[in-house]
């Protein structure tokens, strides 16, 4: 019955090889938020349950090439009291620190929200905005994903047998760039987004936008990069011309359902509005980066 | 299937004890060590009424295996008190009526102690924002946020 | 706190000086609750304990075919298996005509389903074993044959032609002729003075308009649980958390088919009720259990099984049509009630009827309401059941008849407000009532005159609840140190041991600090009705009073035989027998006189054991400002002040926490809170992350205003405050956001696609 297996390996090495060996489904925990609800409405049934929190390389937030390298089982509360990374990447943080309470804040990562591939998962239109890529380590050894291809539909993920992000990098910030991160939910905590809209732009000495990628979330089977999105804001000055095509971009890829959360029509709606404040606030952030 | 032994500190005192891989450490508390100040009100994560403290963190204790907690040190609402002196925010609490069926009270008491720690002058937005995680459906939250105010206030030597 | 003296008022109306009462001292209890040590319902263990798993129905609608529990039973750990089968057989025709009809038959088929299930979760085994998960793991071993019916989902279903029929006994009762056909309207109830529709032709302006409102649950944190322990000699246990020890008593007594006296109930606090602790759901088959087991079985509800399985209160759809002068003078008021009942009959739609309109002085009204069953769980009270939705619509036709004679809501209301002399529509006229003076308060704070912004609305409404008495018991007994223990039989749901402490100080003249409040179990006190009803301040605060006075007269007894005088020269002042003539006798305290105790005697107490009538009806005003963004359909609760006639405030501090978690309650009905289903009938939210009650950053602080009006009923004036605060804020809110958005939202939740597809229709 309750036959779990448990292990707490200390090196990725002895967790791949942890992993490798799990006779049945073996699951991975960082801040079992997701995986300790799952298993309590049966969804999931694990055979082993493998802690990755004891591994230093996932634990850990460094400098990596004048970016980021964020270990994926840091919780929310960690990287949120991380000042350096939070004036880079307010967007990433405000979007991590909306998952949940200050509870689930306590242990809550960035590495398991991506894996669990909800499709309204808060920190993964951030982190695609952000153009972050995880690594990943597995018994073939290791690879780069973007995290944009990491989910592959609700609760699907790309992550082979035995596989676990390690990882996740985030590049060098540009001077004159910004983040941002809104969703929009019924109450103003502990709600699953009904939409989420980041949007993350640098601008030029003139105050032109020379990069801008445009994230949303809950409003299809996964995250989506909105490159028409972006592309409606580069080369302006994200006036309201510009913001307003970028809104429309971003109501032509929705492809939401209908739920208990939201309709279709709303979630369309307000990923417009909610995109449009977004690159506002980043707009205001990458003004004061310059 | 042997059962985990678990080494662990709570509320400062050396514990020890045997726990399935499924147990939470919110059962682990109340069936394993009779600890049943933390409080089951939803087993999601949702209410806040199993709030702990893990090496310093506010945590949901329903959302945490037992097995976790080895080598770690775990501060309950049991451990508030300091013998029969109340915190000041346990104080606060019952001469501002901040409860009335009590029920998340052990909760509230934990996770606005672990507020105080980390901000000892929070305004009211940081209060609820920060307590947003613990669920009250006796209160409406008004005295609970004025209480934690005023400890506050007495903490700071206001 | 300069502020909070500000904002939370205390308007007397009575001048009376108490030394106690309405001091706000620290609840007796308060220690243990804020270190974590009071005992809740989930928190006993017993020798020898097993626990209990229930296996629950699929299905919303279905006949069970059979129930194989083999598998279960091999399962090693498992001690004992129940079904509906191992209950004893309950007549149709079996209830309890009381206040409200009890049917024991569908309280017994609700427990445990027999030869139907009628809601996604309803019980249809138990399990006991050595272990919860073993007990969890049993209950998937349970196989259940079902033969799965049409679920019935909405009163339009339930009511159109050739619907599915839930119960082939129900007929629709209150119709003339009486039905032969089955139904599933259960019930049609109708009060009215008057004649309303030669009214009506009378009107300037009449408001119409159609109100709906969706399931909701009472949302207390602590799940259901209890304890249940049985001896060979067929006596039983149970300590459990409820609204009602005697209750819980009663009912398990009568479902298990057990004399009353074995049964014996011991009381746990209780982690919020609300009304929907006012039944059984767990004990009866913890005690079948316990039973067949041999051994104490602990059986705890997980949060979806609350939701799922425990009476939530009713949905319903309203319909309300008021008439007035164009000076704003309301010459007919109508409303017509359709609420879901759940499973099994007994919605609180004839008291939905009987408040809507009371707060205001028509002569011509009619109320007529439909109880209809549905697929959903069987409703249970929710803070003055009924009331909220009848107020929902009628304030909200108020507020649009207020809109439409270009007339301030409130002096609308000040036009025609209820007062002493008024005649209820269900008959009643009203003593002296304080109705009027909330809305004085009202007009008076500086909320009302507040301004507004863009996009922020502010909406007034009030609200009404009768309160009620009923039997309650107390014991006043003198410890020999002079100390004092106050025994009654009412679960303490929102600070009431601190009212009956602070009563029973001010009748014996001595510091609450020397008074211990105690909620006996079902064998140490005698029979008191259930917390609820608003009820237990009043009735067994009387009881208290009663019984306290009773203990005085034995101790100026004592004292006249210490004394050797006549016990009409013993007076008492202070805490102390005073002899009226004599320097000579000092006055003796309790203390002194409990310590001669044996020799005047024996044991001194007092007791009352009272049918507490002259209960005082209470009315509230509530006001609201919201901000809307027209662009998300959200809402922002800007502020929120809630004024109440409360009689007497016996303490408070917990007065003033009864409005504000009244009024809380109410704002997450208006805005966000409803069950959820799929066209299958099952439940869709199951949890607090999809039923969505308010969290703290949701909110302002609630201001409050008690109105002391004293009730003459009561010997301080007490009124019932607990259940008036959850009728106004549906309207108040809904009024708030109608203005700030410039059109009537007149269906709840208003939840932001609701509001955002209501503004996108231009």
């Amino acid at each position: 019955m309750s036959d779990i297996q448990f292990a707490a390996p200390q090196t990725v090495k002895d967790a791949v090889k942890c992993l490798a060996g799990a006779k049945g489904n073996a699951r991975v925990l960082a801040g079992g938020t997701d995986l300790l609800v799952q298993m309590r409405t049966g969804r999931i049934n694990p055979s082993l349950i493998v802690d990755l929190k004891h591994i230093p390389e996932l634990r850990s937030v460094k400098r990596d090439n004048g970016g980021f390298r964020v270990g994926a089982a840091v919780s929310g509360a960690e990287l949120g009291a991380n000042a350096a990374f939070k004036s880079s990447w307010p967007g990433v943080i405000e979007a991590l620190e909306l998952i949940g309470s200050t509870q689930i804040q306590g242990r809550a990562s960035l590495g398991g929200n991506l894996c669990n591939a909800s499709p309204a998962a808060d920190s993964v239109p951030a982190l695609i905005a952000a153009g972050a890529s995880c690594t990943v380590a597995g018994p073939k050894g290791t690879r780069t994903l973007k995290v944009e291809n990491v989910a592959t539909g609700p609760g699907k993920n790309a992550l082979k047998k035995g596989e676990f992000i390690v990882s996740l990098s985030l590049p060098k910030r540009a001077k004159r760039s910004g983040d941002a991160y809104l969703r929009l939910i019924p109450r103003t905590e502990m709600d699953i987004a009904v939409v989420g809209a980041s949007v993350n732009l640098t601008l030029d000495a003139k105050g032109v936008c020379t990069a801008a990628r445009v994230a949303l979330g809950a409003v299809a089977p996964t995250a989506l990069l909105v490159p028409a999105a972006a592309k409606a804001l580069i080369g302006t000055k994200v006036d309201d011309a510009a913001l307003e095509a970028m809104a429309a971009a971003c109501r032509a890829v929705c492809k939401p359902i209908d739920d208990m959360r939201g309709t279709i029509e709303y979630r369309t709606q307000v990923a417009g509005v909610l995109a449009r404040r977004a690159a506002l606030i980043a707009l205001d952030r990458a003004r004061g980066n310059a | 299937m042997s059962k985990h032994h678990v080494s662990t500190t709570i509320n400062g005192d050396p514990t020890e004890f045997l726990c399935d891989t499924r147990q939470t450490l919110l059962d682990c508390l109340r069936d394993e060590l009779n600890l049943t100040g933390s409080k089951e009100g939803c087993g999601t994560g949702d209410c806040g009424a199993c709030s702990v403290m893990v090496d310093g963190r506010l945590v949901c204790s329903c959302l945490m295996l037992g097995v976790e907690a080895d080598g770690r040190r775990i501060d309950t609402i049991e451990g508030v008190a300091s013998g029969d002196t109340l915190h000041p925010l346990q104080r606060h609490f019952l001469e501002e009526a901040a409860l009335q069926c009590g029920i998340c009270t052990p909760g509230f008491i934990v996770a606005a102690k672990a507020l105080l720690e980390h901000n000892p002058n929070p305004t009211e937005t940081e209060v609820r924002y920060w307590l947003a995680g613990n669920l009250c459906r006796c209160t409406g939250y008004d005295k609970i946020i004025k209480a934690v105010m005023n400890a506050a206030a007495e903490m700071r030597g206001a | 706190m300069g502020n909070e003296e500000e904002m939370q008022k205390i308007i007397d109306y009575s001048g009376r000086e108490f030394r106690y009462v309405g001091t706000r001292t620290v609840r007796p209890d308060g220690f243990d609750k804020v270190t974590g040590r009071a005992n809740f319902g989930a928190d006993f263990t017993a020798n020898g304990m097993l626990f209990g798993a229930v296996v629950r129905s699929p299905h919303a609608h279905a006949k069970i075919k059979s129930i194989n529990v083999d598998k279960a039973l091999k399962l090693d750990g498992v001690k004992a298996v129940i079904t509906g089968k191992d209950f004893p057989k309950l007549d149709v025709n079996d209830k309890m005509v009381g206040e409200v009809v009890v049917s024991y038959y569908d309280m017994g088929n609700n427990v445990i389903a027999r030869e139907k299930v009628f809601y996604d979760g309803h019980a249809v085994a138990a399990v006991a074993a050595t272990s919860q998960e073993v007990a969890n793991a049993a209950a998937r071993l349970v196989e259940v044959e079902y033969d799965v019916l049409k679920p019935v989902m909405s009163i339009a279903a339930a009511t159109k032609k050739n619907a599915p029929i839930l119960h082939k006994h129900v007929r629709t009762g209150g119709v003339e002729p009486a039905p032969t056909k089955a139904s599933n309207v259960a019930n049609r109830a109708e009060f009215k003075l008057g004649d309303v529709d030669a009214a009506f032709a009378k009107a300037d302006v009449i408001i119409e308009r159609d109100y709906s409102t969706q399931t909701v649950h009472q949302g207390y944190i602590e799940p259901h649980a209890c304890v249940a322990s049985t001896t060979t000699d067929g006596s039983v246990t149970i300590w459990c958390s409820s609204q009602g020890q005697f209750m819980v008593r009663a009912y398990v007594a009568k479902l298990c088919g057990i004399e009353t006296s074995r049964v014996k109930v011991i009381p746990a606090e209780i982690g919020g009720g609300f009304g929907g602790k006012t039944v059984v759901y767990l004990e009866p088959l913890a005690v079948m259990l316990a039973r067949k087991a041999g051994r104490p079985v602990k059986m705890v509800m997980n949060r979806a099984e609350v939701l799922r399985a425990t009476g939530p209160t009713s949905g319903g759809i309203a319909r309300a049509k008021v008439g007035a002068k164009k000076d704003g003078t309301l010459v007919a008021g109508e409303i017509e009630l359709t609420y879901e009942a759940g499973a099994f009959p007994g919605s609180p739609v004839a008291l939905g009827c009987m408040t809507g309109f009371a707060p205001y002085n028509l002569t011509d009204v009619r109320c007529v309401g439909w109880d209809v069953v549905v697929n959903r769980p069987k409703a249970a009270a929710y803070r003055a059941p009924g009331a909220p939705v009848a107020a929902f619509a009628v304030e909200s036709a108020l507020d649009e008849l207020a809109q439409a004679l270009d007339m301030d809501p409130l002096e609308l209301r000040m036009k025609n407000a209820a007062t002493e002399g008024t005649q209820a529509p269900y008959g009643v006229k009203f003593g002296r009532i304080g109705y009027q003076e909330t809305l004085e308060a009202a007009r008076q704070h500086p909320h009302w005159s507040a301004p507004l912004g863009p996009n922020q609305g502010r909406g007034i409404a009030s609200g009404f609840w009768f309160n009620i008495g009923g039997t309650s018991s107390a014991e006043v007994m003198v410890n020999e140190d002079g100390t004092v223990i106050v025994a009654t039989g009412n679960p303490d749901i929102g600070g009431s041991r601190a009212s009956m402490a602070l009563m029973a100080a001010e009748v014996l003249g001595i510091d609450v600090a020397r008074i211990k409040p105690l909620v006996a179990d079902t064998e140490s006190v005698p029979f008191s009705m259930l917390t609820g009803g608003s009820r237990v301040t009043f009735a067994t605060g009387k009881a208290v009073i009663e019984a306290a006075q009773d203990a005085v007269d034995d101790m100026r007894r004592r004292a006249a035989k210490m004394w050797d005088v006549d016990i009409d020269q013993v007076e008492w002042e202070n805490g102390c027998a005073v002899c009226i003539e004599s320097d000579q006798h000092k006055p003796l305290s309790i203390a002194d006189i409990a310590r001669k105790a044996d020799k005047t005697g024996g044991a001194i107490s007092g007791k009352a054991n009272i049918n507490a009538t002259g209960a005082g009806p209470g009315f509230g005003t509530h006001i609201c400002d919201v901000e809307v963004d027209p662009e998300t359909g959200r809402v922002t609760v800007l502020r929120y002040t809630a004024i109440q006639d409360v009689g007497k405030a016996i303490h408070p501090s917990y007065v003033e926490g009864q409005l504000q978690g009244g009024a809380v309650q109410g704002i997450g009905w208006a805005l966000n809170e409803e069950y959820v289903y799929d066209q299958n009938g099952t439940l869709r939210n199951t949890g607090f992350l999809d039923y969505r009650v308010p969290v703290a950053s949701d909110l302002p602080m609630i201001d409050t205003v008690l109105v002391e009006v004293p009730n003459p009923g009561h010997p301080y004036g007490v009124r019932g405050v607990g259940e008036t605060p959850i009728v106004p804020p549906l309207a108040a809110v809904a009024n708030a956001v109608s203005r700030a958005a410039n059109r009537r939202l007149a269906d709840l939740p208003i939840s932001p696609p609701r509001l955002l597809a209501a503004l996108s229709k231009g």
